[in-house]
């Protein structure tokens, strides 16, 4: 029988997995996959808590609606993120994290 | 049983996809695993009776975020990345999501008073609440992705011609 438990195992899981990612990889569109696991584990937790939870339906609609609503935001994130690399990449031509420090003082 | 054995399989392709995103040498392979990791996470949708989801889930992460990452593969320069100092600092990023995976698991084991059994929403109430009481969020939504699409768009355009006048 699946428990909540369950859920929330894999999505700390899957969240350490992207942590790992995006703090080891100095690949800056790597970084960008490692965040997109990371978007997904709270996407699990979400709809854990959404299937398991005894409230209203309208409070249980809540969790598919703000994963609705991350997947949303995780595409525009996405999008404006590559547009940053490709435009460092022509500008630098290098998209390694440690070279990028134009913004530090 | 049959969902639970269910729930494990998918669990061990999301995990399996996600180690091969973070721990693969070849950046084509981490897409590739990233692909296998998000149509995890869309069969776990499936298990959770929210067939919907892991449509949009398949639709918007394996068709289209997963396309334009590869792109981004392609228009980038992909001899570096094997003389690219990557894993360098790998022990404190492993203590650090050690000690989050320890924190989250901790707090997983702690029970919530009002569970239930596994029960699923039906899509009319979804589309009733996000149609109704989420309706100006989700327009909000839909103007943040048309502002962020705009903006990549000119970010990304050759500024050349300006010089020019």
């Amino acid at each position: 029988m699946i428990e909540l438990t369950h859920f929330q195992v894999l999505s700390g899981l899957l969240f350490a997995i992207g942590l790992y990612g995006v703090l080891a990889r100095r690949n800056a569109i790597l970084v960008l996959m490692s965040i997109e696991l990371m978007l997904n584990a709270v996407n699990i937790n979400l709809i854990g808590y959404s299937i398991f939870m005894n409230a209203s339906e309208s409070h249980r609609a809540l969790g598919h609606v703000l994963i609705i609503f991350v997947i949303t935001i995780a595409a525009a994130e996405l999008a404006l993120a590559i547009a940053i690399i490709l435009r460092l990449y022509r500008n630098k031509s290098s998209i390694n994290t440690d070279d990028i420090n134009i913004m530090r003082w | 049983m049959t969902s639970l054995i269910i729930f494990y399989l998918a669990s061990c392709v999301v995990l399996g996809g996600g180690l091969a995103v973070v721990l693969s040498r070849n950046i084509v392979y981490a897409a590739f695993g990233l692909i296998a990791s998000l149509s995890g996470v869309a069969g776990i949708f499936i298990l959770s009776f929210a067939p919907f989801l892991a449509l949009v889930q398949i639709l918007i992460y394996g068709g289209a975020i997963v396309i334009v990452i590869i792109f981004a593969l392609m228009l980038t320069k992909l001899e570096d990345f094997r003389t690219l100092s990557d894993h360098k600092h790998w022990p404190i990023a492993l203590v650090t999501s050690l000690i989050t995976l320890g924190i989250i698991i901790s707090t997983a084991f702690y029970r919530p008073a009002n569970l239930t059994s596994r029960s699923g929403l039906d899509l009319s109430k979804l589309a009733d609440e996000l149609f109704s009481k989420w309706a100006v969020p989700f327009e909000m939504a839909s103007l943040v992705l048309l502002i962020a699409l705009m903006g990549g768009v000119i970010m990304v355009r050759k500024i050349d011609s300006r010089d020019d006048k």
